[in-house]
């Protein structure tokens, strides 16, 4: 068993479980977006960032993906951290102002408004992945991916046609943690017409 | 390339190398077919020159001395060359024995040298190096103050030697570091003299060589092999082009440091990452590493130790990402390059998951150096800490633009004024920004800041990967900052939110400021998101992105405050803030400006003073590049 402190408060928990797994164990609550127990983390969204600290030195990691180590002092709620997280909120909320989720999620850690201008109100996404990595681990599919990069990083199907790899099985709606999915799916499946043949006996 | 001499070299005599003995008489017997009294023709043929149309003065030289009948006692051997440094004075000719330094030769230039100096060992004067403060020609490289006040070790062969001939090498002390550690030290011993050396990583962080090859080692105890051994030669940052010289000039060098380090760390695999964008750099490699083959210094039981490696050259796509560790393993991996989100040790899990020694370029082509003579010779090169020397790419608002080597710790104006030979408007430099779009603006008040890791990383910069971007007081660091974050926008994977979303935002706050809007809080708002960028984003792109802006606000937020408080761009460069007019005094109404004004919004009779319509002006600055007279003023 691995024995570290998070908000000084001491924690044990198996060795291969990582910062973000012992801190929900204990009920110590960390933001996430990105993250599903049910896919590999990608440490994409860092909202779960937290402060590694010892003595005058101090860092800030992934949650999601820092392992537990003996020893460590993990901080959730450090003026650093909580500095990462007011900006990544202030930028979803300016990024993807249609979703409901977000929009709740940045309530609750006190972000109700951006500085930033808002380029397309109706959008949900945003960007994390979580659906394509869903469609790839869980469905086995890969329906769909990840397509350009940088700023033009969006979801899509191959060419941004619907695709008759896509089976609707909705994986994807599920784990979206914005929600973008639910309306995005349409353009990813293609509509299937299904003749049926009588079993010749 | 191809070389006169190639022809002398086909008589040497060179089957596989079995023993340092073997090594050293092929080394004799080239330097006993060369005859010292022989003139060499040296012509730089590195991407600057080439540029400038270097090829074609080889070519001439070439021509002129087959076909014009000159004595073969006196025909000289003609050599093309990797970058000579001085690129600003391209294309560069140097002859040699004597060293004389002729300077943006054209091909009808050509046959004057052979004339003069060839047949008749005179200068031609007009094509030698004018000292700028006396205006005195100087006839040799080393008396050129941009050459003899550097320290070159890295660079010492390139320039010198023909990249693609692995004979010119060998005698120049090619392979005699690899050919001591296979006979008389132990693969230990070579990681024992790197970690004393005190070498650190010449790719931008400084991590210590030696601690990072003993991490591999601890590794591979750990968990088996194999382990790899990689050079990262994917060098993106806009101004820099030392690793591409060293590749290009001298690739054997960087091939040498591989070998020793594949030795040291018990390493069978190699592997080359070089950015697609450097064509020749991947063929002289390729040249430099087949040829190696041939005279069994790589592959299969090399000089007969009973050691084999071998490598092979991976191209990048010139994502400017790829460079970062994890990225360029998953790279030659065969996937989409985006950094790796584990918080484990690429010494431990590196390429395919094993343990891999990832050095940059210059770093490997140190190794050599430090081997053949020793980790004590080079730690006193430099200061405590940060010892051997660096190559910066000296570009921008400087006189001297080209390759410059120095040991750590050099004062940063001896670089600028005394190798740069200063700002071409005679003013001090306002600020030079190092390590590319990662490092910081550097003002001209820290002028005698040491070089080195250390000192660059407390003033809020960094070495990074050595690029030296003088600025003179026509650019505006809000515009500079601008730049780099407009550069890295669209080099961020986006995997991360930070980084993808936080870089255009803060352009998007940045951009306020460039148009004379904003207010002192938005500084503390950017300067806020910048840190929130720097604690979270994923690799080192993004954590280190907001350096060049944050210093910039560090060092000059009084120019940030004429932005928003007086809308005045003190360096006239924001459009927003800026107009054009013409100083009647001393237009002579030459016309030039108004044939090339894109918006036809100057007017003027021949010969009378010309004037700007503002309103239709936008203020692109082409009337002020083109007036002969400074005529043109920005407001
Ligand atoms: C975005 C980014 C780009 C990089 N580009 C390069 C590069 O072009 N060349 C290089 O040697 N190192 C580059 N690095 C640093 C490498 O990740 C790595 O630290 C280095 O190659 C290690 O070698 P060294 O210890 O010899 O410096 C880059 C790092 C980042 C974060
Ligand atoms: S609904 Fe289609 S795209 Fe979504 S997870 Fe299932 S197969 Fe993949
Ligand atoms: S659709 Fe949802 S899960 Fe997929 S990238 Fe967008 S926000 Fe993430
Ligand atoms: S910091 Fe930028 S480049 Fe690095 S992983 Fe994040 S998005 Fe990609
Ligand atoms: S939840 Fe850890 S990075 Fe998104
Ligand atoms: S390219 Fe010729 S001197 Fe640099």
């Amino acid at each position: 068993m691995i024995k570290f402190n998070i908000n000084d408060i001491e924690v044990e928990v198996e060795p291969g479980c990582t910062v973000l797994e012992a801190a929900r164990q204990y009920g110590i609550e960390i933001p996430t977006l990105c993250y599903h127990e049910a896919v590999a983390p990608s440490g994409a969204c860092r909202l779960c960032m937290v402060e590694l600290k010892d003595g005058d030195w101090s860092k800030l990691v992934a949650s999601c993906i820092y392992p537990a180590a003996e020893g460590i002092n993990v901080y959730t709620e450090t003026e650093r951290v909580q500095n990462v997280r007011n900006w990544i909120f202030q930028m979803l909320l300016a990024q993807c102002p249609a979703s409901v989720e977000i929009k709740t999620l940045a309530k609750k850690y006190g972000v109700t408004s951006s500085r930033f201008s808002i380029e397309n109100p109706d959008e949900e996404c945003m960007v994390c992945g979580l659906c394509t990595r869903a469609c790839e681990e869980i469905v086995g599919l890969s329906a769909i991916s990840m397509v350009d990069r940088g700023v033009y990083k969006k979801v899509g199907a191959p060419f941004m046609q619907p695709t008759d790899v896509c089976v609707a099985c909705g994986c994807c709606v599920t784990i979206c943690p914005t929600g973008a999915m639910r309306s995005y799916i349409d353009s990813v499946r293609s509509v299937r017409s299904v003749t049926l043949t009588p079993l010749a006996l | 390339m191809t070389n006169e001499n190639t022809a002398l070299n086909t008589k040497i005599n060179s089957g596989r190398l079995n023993s340092h003995e073997d090594l050293n008489a092929l080394r004799q017997q080239i330097i006993d077919k060369h005859d010292p009294t022989k003139l060499e023709v040296l012509v730089c043929h590195g991407t600057g020159c080439i540029a400038n149309g270097s090829m074609e003065v080889s070519e001439t030289f070439k021509k002129i001395c087959e076909t014009s009948g000159i004595d073969v006692k006196i025909k000289p051997n003609i050599k093309t060359t990797g970058c000579q440094g001085f690129c600003s004075r391209g294309p560069l000719v140097l002859i040699n024995p004597q060293g004389i330094f002729y300077q943006r030769v054209k091909p009808k230039d050509v046959e004057e040298i052979i004339q003069k100096t060839i047949i008749n060992n005179e200068p031609v004067e007009r094509l030698l190096y004018k000292d700028p403060k006396t205006g005195e020609p100087i006839k040799t490289e080393n008396e050129i103050p941009f050459y003899n006040l550097q320290e070159r070790i890295v660079l010492h062969n390139i320039g010198k030697i023909d990249p693609t001939d692995i004979n010119d090498k060998i005698a120049a002390g090619g392979y005699q570091a690899l050919a001591k550690a296979l006979t008389t030290m132990t693969p230990k011993d070579v990681v024992t003299e790197i970690t004393k050396s005190g070498l650190r990583g010449r790719g931008g962080a400084g991590f210590p060589t030696g601690r990072k090859w003993q991490g591999a080692l601890k590794a591979v105890d750990k968990k088996g092999g194999p382990v790899y051994v990689v050079v990262n030669g994917d060098e993106g940052d806009p101004g820099a082009f030392m690793d591409c010289a060293i590749m290009e000039g001298d690739p054997h060098a960087v091939l040498e440091g591989l070998i020793l380090g594949a030795y040291a760390l018990g390493s069978n695999n190699g592997y080359l990452y070089i950015r697609a964008e450097y064509p020749l750099a991947v063929k002289h490699l390729e040249m430099a590493m087949a040829q190696a083959r041939e005279l069994g210094l790589l592959g299969e039981n090399i000089l007969n130790s009973g050691f084999s490696f071998d490598a092979r050259i991976n191209r990048g796509a010139g994502a400017f990402v790829c460079g970062e560790s994890t990225a360029l393993f998953t790279s030659i991996e065969g996937k989409a390059g985006t950094p790796r989100p584990k918080y484990v040790r690429s010494v431990e899990e590196g390429l395919w998951g094993r343990p891999t020694v990832l050095n940059n370029v210059e770093t490997w082509a140190n190794v050599p150096l430090i081997i053949d003579k020793g980790a004590d010779w080079y730690s006193k090169l430099g200061v405590l800490n940060n010892t051997g020397t660096k190559v910066f790419c000296l570009v921008g608002k400087v006189n001297n633009v080209g390759l410059v080597e120095v040991p750590m710790g050099t004062p940063l104006s001896k670089i600028v004024e005394d190798i740069g030979g200063g700002v071409p408007n005679g003013k001090p430099f306002k600020a030079v920004q190092t390590g590319g779009p990662s490092g910081g603006c550097i003002p001209y008040k820290l002028k005698d800041l040491a070089v080195d890791f250390d000192s660059l990383t407390k003033a809020g910069a960094m070495m990074g990967s050595g690029a030296m971007i003088v600025m003179d007081d026509r650019d505006c660091v809000v515009d500079v900052a601008l730049y780099f974050l407009r550069f890295l926008e669209e080099e961020s994977c986006g995997k991360c939110i930070p980084c993808r979303l936080g870089l255009s935002r803060m352009k998007e706050i940045l951009d306020t400021f460039s148009h004379g809007k904003g207010s002192e809080k938005d500084i503390d708002d950017l300067i806020s998101l910048a840190k929130a960028i720097q604690d979270g984003a994923l690799c080192a792109l993004g954590t280190s992105a907001p350096n060049p802006c944050l210093t910039t606000i560090k060092f000059f937020k009084e120019e940030y405050l004429a932005h928003i408080n007086e809308q005045r761009c003190p360096a006239g460069v924001c459009k927003d803030l800026i107009t054009y007019s013409i100083d009647p005094d001393a237009c002579t109404g030459c016309g030039s400006c108004a044939r090339h004004c894109p918006q036809n919004c100057i007017s003027g009779e021949k010969k009378k003073v010309h004037v700007i319509d503002t309103q239709n002006c936008i203020r692109c600055g082409i009337c002020m590049d083109t007036c002969k007279f400074d005529a043109v003023q920005v407001n």
